[in-house]
């Protein structure tokens, strides 16, 4: 209870029944749609490609990614025209062009603000942010972050290639460190970004790993990054084969990647390798740590818990060779999303003050009349 | 009691100066409310430090409020103050030398302790010295007696030495006959949680009032008759409170959600304020992490159908500037509130000027024209902020609105409008296709273009069948695909010109102003040197001189007959506080040879100088 006034206690008391309405999955439609209308007819993935010649390079990370979103899409049920992807610059932010809903190819870095100002004025859309390492990390990181506290029911993908490709091969804020490249010919002296840590440090409420070639794996980070109310954000490993080819090979190669990925699983002890005969167990002094697949102390994968914690000790595991990377979902938790709370506040403006009456308010304050 | 005389004045330039913890603002716009009731002409002008609390009792601490009001209309808040009331030493000696010889000065003595007056330079106490022969000094111990009259009262003596202000208030009520039932039931309300200090501040201000009643000190007591305003209801009304509410009206006249995307910023933070407060209207106020995000917010909006708005000031636009470019490339509406202030870089932050037009006309990449309106005085704010967005949602462009820091702290009163009477601004937005393709089938193409305006098809997502990609890269004319073929580009370039400069069918021609109707000299302006050019004007007519004067409130396009205007005159003088940006784009586009006549003090120009300069003007031509 509040002892500060009936306003602010009447004003909980209608966030808490946005968040009730929030929680419940109405229609079996998912939270992250519960505010856009459903389709009638059904779609298909041919309906989500638009007349647009796709001019990647041949061989990029980005056909899979577009394929599997367009694969995806129809599952929604959401007519086309509720649908708006949204980008910055860079090879990824084209997206938009290529995908048959309503889109924005905007300018570097700002597309998580463009799209806050749509998804906040329009939550019967469904608002998709398509950017990368150098889009979202380096000249939006600032965007980024905000839209992650803030909550903006947004998915956001960020394809990660670790280089700049539109520019022709610059290091990247996710390069590591030491990389050649033309801009760092001597090595990067960059530190560089582990963007699900930023992302949860940045107070996200959905955060993943995914690869643009494992598109099962792809399909269903999408899905669940959908469903989640708020920002839902997602980082896909993504192949430039002409600047940065094979960046993630280890996590990809059949012979390499059961030692080098850890899938994670809600619910599921988090354990990894061929016969997943390694696990993880926290140490005393917080960290995670590999140990036997089999150890008691393993830990149990708990994406829902209201404390950053684990997941930030999960994004920390990756070393800088890939070896040790989670991918799966590693936090998904329920928070008050911006434009709910914002329409609950118009709601009560309008319930204390009535709708607003302009003659009313030109005349506050004092007047006086002239005969 | 016998009875004191009562002088007739026609006009008052009063101003109140104190530190910035003294509430000179507050007593300011309770004097403005008192004499805004009573029925005079009136304008203000405060004048704040950019710090918030500078050290007490030091030259960068003072804080002020001038206020003229006059029988007659006036156009400025007067150049020199026939009263000054001093808080402090610091305040007398920051505001002496604006005080014309004879001028009154109400000094609060209390605060002249040798401390006080030494901390701000003074060798010798000022009141004492004879160093304010040439003015009429009365010393009045302000705090003391406020404290005195409130000892009865269960309130800190801290408490009862801040109500000082209202002990002065009243007193000035007292000397210029203002009715004083609205300051106290503006008290009652502002301290309403605090019934003890309403009571105070209340009895503070009866005590000042009473104070110059019986006093001997004050022998008379002066008159200012109503002026002869328009009938109708008025309020006083500052520039940035106009402005917000034009945008509110702007939202209702087109049936577009209000959507404020903006950055805290002197002297555009009002605004927001303001906005923040009417969500019952459906206003959506988002204060972004960023000058970038707020404008690149207010375009999101826009996109999905809101009247996108971003708030700021000149260094917010140089960092807007990427994404205004992104709007006059999408053609997507946006207004572009710019209050402009002193500059360059940090500059000035709190002081007025108006060297941003050059950077709205063209501070951006490429070719990229957007429409640029000025309103000229503080309700004209309204009136413009509704006109932006008519000309935003109508041309599907960016504009600007360049308002400065004189207009949005200044008032002035204001006849209120008759909200029927506002303008249906309702967009037709695309709701089906609008292109044959070759094989038949039916498309939209977003850049199809009303033959009229030159305004692209507008249609919002949600809408079936329209589903389409805008961006920042050139577009096919029409379809809106990615075009990089050269005659295209030239092409597109042309008409994105074309529409702006096609606005000028569209708006009011320039008004010329010259009642003599035989002016040689036409002083031209734009925005907030209105007032003061229209005074400057009034006496040099006054001196037996005609002069015409015409004010810009558009910039981008000009009015269509402003060529006409300025080539019909021997010269043409533009008043500018920069460096003469109109000026160079007159002079550039009419091959007129404009005389500048510039000031980049921080501060509007005043009455007295520009009369001065324009008497010189007509001379030099008569020659």
């Amino acid at each position: 209870m509040t002892n500060d006034g009936s306003s602010n206690g009447q004003h909980r008391a209608g966030l808490a029944a946005s968040l009730a309405g929030r929680a419940a999955y109405g229609n079996g439609r998912p939270a992250g749609l519960m505010s856009v209308p459903q389709g009638s007819t059904a779609l298909a993935a041919k309906d989500f490609k638009s007349d647009q010649e796709v001019r990647w390079c041949p061989g990029c990370g980005d056909y899979a990614i577009l394929a599997a979103v367009q694969g995806f899409l129809p599952e929604l049920g959401v007519p086309r025209e509720n649908i708006v992807f949204i980008s910055g610059i860079g090879c990824s932010s084209r997206f938009p062009y290529y995908v048959e809903t309503y889109g924005m190819h905007s300018i570097h870095g700002r597309a998580p603000a463009i799209a806050t100002g749509l998804a906040v004025t329009r939550p019967d859309l469904a608002v998709f942010v398509v950017t990368g390492d150098g889009d979202a990390l380096s000249i939006g990181g600032n965007h980024l972050i905000h839209a992650l506290r803030r909550n903006i029911n947004l998915t956001i993908l960020l394809f990660n290639n670790r280089i700049y490709g539109l520019t022709k091969g610059q290091y990247s804020p996710t390069s590591e460190l030491g990389k050649i490249t033309k801009s760092t010919p001597m090595g990067s002296l960059d530190q560089p970004f582990n963007p699900v840590s930023l992302a949860l440090g940045a107070e996200a409420t959905f955060v993943a790993r995914t690869i643009d070639s494992d598109r099962k794996h792809l399909t269903e980070v999408l899905r669940a990054a959908v469903a989640h109310r708020g920002a839902s954000f997602v980082e896909i490993y993504q192949n430039c084969n002409i600047f940065n080819d094979n960046a993630f090979e280890v996590l990809k190669s059949p012979t390499t990647r059961d030692d080098y990925l850890i899938r994670l699983e809600h619910g599921q002890p988090i354990t990894f390798g061929k016969n997943r005969e390694k696990g993880v167990r926290w140490t005393a002094s917080g960290t995670l740590e590999v140990c036997s697949g089999d150890d008691p102390s393993v830990v149990v994968h708990d994406a829902h818990h209201p404390d950053p914690t684990l997941a930030f000790a999960l994004s920390r595991l990756a070393q800088p060779d890939l070896a040790m990377t989670p991918i799966g979902i590693f936090r998904d938790v329920d928070r008050p999303v911006y434009e709910d709370m914002l329409a609950d506040q118009i709601e009560q403006a309008v319930a204390r003050q009535g709708r607003g009456d302009l003659a009313a308010l030109l005349a506050s304050g004092d007047t006086w009349t002239i005969r | 009691m016998p009875t004191k005389e009562v002088r007739q004045l026609d006009r008052v330039i009063i101003r109140l100066a104190g530190d910035s913890g003294d509430g000179m603002q507050l007593t300011g716009d309770r004097f403005t409310s008192e004499t805004a009731e009573f029925g005079n002409d009136l304008s203000t002008l405060p004048n704040f430090p950019a710090e918030i609390r500078a050290p007490a009792g030091t030259l960068p601490g003072v804080s002020s409020f001038q206020l003229h009001f006059a029988d007659h209309d006036i156009m400025t808040p007067g150049d020199a103050p026939n009263v000054l009331v001093a808080m402090n030493p610091a305040a007398l000696k920051a505001n002496l030398a604006d005080l014309p010889r004879g001028a009154e000065i109400i000094v609060n003595s209390d605060e002249f302790t040798p401390r006080a007056w030494q901390r701000v330079g003074y060798s010798s106490n000022p009141l004492e010295d004879g160093s304010l022969a040439d003015y009429r000094v009365t010393a009045v111990p302000l705090t003391s007696m406020t404290v005195e009259a409130l000892k009865d009262f269960d309130i800190s003596k801290k408490d009862a030495e801040r109500a000082k202000n209202m002990f002065a208030l009243g007193l000035l009520s007292w000397m210029y006959h203002r009715p004083i039932e609205s300051t106290i039931a503006f008290l009652e309300k502002k301290f309403a949680k605090n019934p003890e200090i309403a009571k105070a501040n209340i009895a503070a201000f009866r005590a000042g009032y009473h104070f110059g009643e019986t006093t001997e000190v004050f022998a008379v007591s002066y008159e200012v008759k109503p002026a002869a305003l328009q009938p109708g209801t008025y309020r006083n009304i500052s520039g940035n409170l106009a402005l917000a509410y034009g945008l509110i009206a702007a939202s209702q006249a087109t049936g577009l959600p209000l959507f404020l995307g903006s950055y805290p910023i002197t002297p555009a933070s009002d605004i927001l304020h303001e906005l923040a407060k009417h969500k019952n209207f459906g206003v959506r106020t988002f204060q972004a992490e960023d000058e970038i995000a707020g404008v690149t917010a207010a375009i999101g909006a826009s996109f999905g159908g809101s009247l996108g708005v971003t708030t700021t000031s000149g260094p917010g636009v140089a960092l807007k500037s990427e994404a205004i470019g992104l709007a006059v490339m999408l053609e997507l509406p946006l207004v572009i509130c710019d209050i402009q202030r002193g500059g360059p870089s940090t500059g000035l932050p709190t002081k007025t000027e108006q060297a941003d037009l050059l950077q709205a006309m063209f501070g951006r990449n490429g070719e990229a024209p957007v429409a640029i309106v000025a309103p000229r005085s503080p309700s004209d704010c309204f009136a413009m902020a509704i006109e932006a967005a008519r000309i935003a949602t109508k041309y599907r462009t960016p504009v600007f609105l360049l308002s400065d820091g004189y207009l949005a702290n200044g008032s002035e009163p204001w006849l209120l409008p008759d909200v029927s009477a506002l303008p249906d601004l309702r967009v037709d937005f695309a709701t089906e296709p609008n292109h044959v393709a070759d094989d038949g089938s039916r498309q939209f193409w977003p850049y199809v273009r009303d033959p009229e305006t030159l305004a692209r098809a507008w249609a919002l997502p949600g809408t079936p069948g329209l589903e389409h990609r805008i961006g920042g890269l050139e577009k096919s004319d029409g379809s809106g695909a990615i075009s990089y073929d050269p005659e295209n580009h030239d092409r597109m370039v042309r008409l994105r010109q074309a529409k702006i400069d096609g606005i000028a069918r569209d708006i009011p021609p320039l008004e010329v102003e010259d009642p003599d109707g035989n002016a040689e000299l036409l002083v031209l302006g734009w925005g907030s040197t209105y007032g003061p050019i229209g005074a400057a004007c009034r006496r040099v007519r006054a001196r037996g001189l005609p002069v015409a004067q015409a004010h810009l409130r558009y910039l981008n396009p000009f009015p269509a007959n402003t060529g006409e205007v300025v080539r019909r005159y021997r010269k043409v003088l533009i008043p500018e506080m920069n460096l003469g940006q109109l000026a160079l784009l007159i002079r550039a586009k009419y091959l007129v040879d404009a005389i500048s006549y510039d000031r980049v003090r921080g501060l509007p120009f005043k009455a007295a100088e520009l009369a001065d300069v324009i008497t010189a003007t007509i001379e030099s031509i008569q020659e």
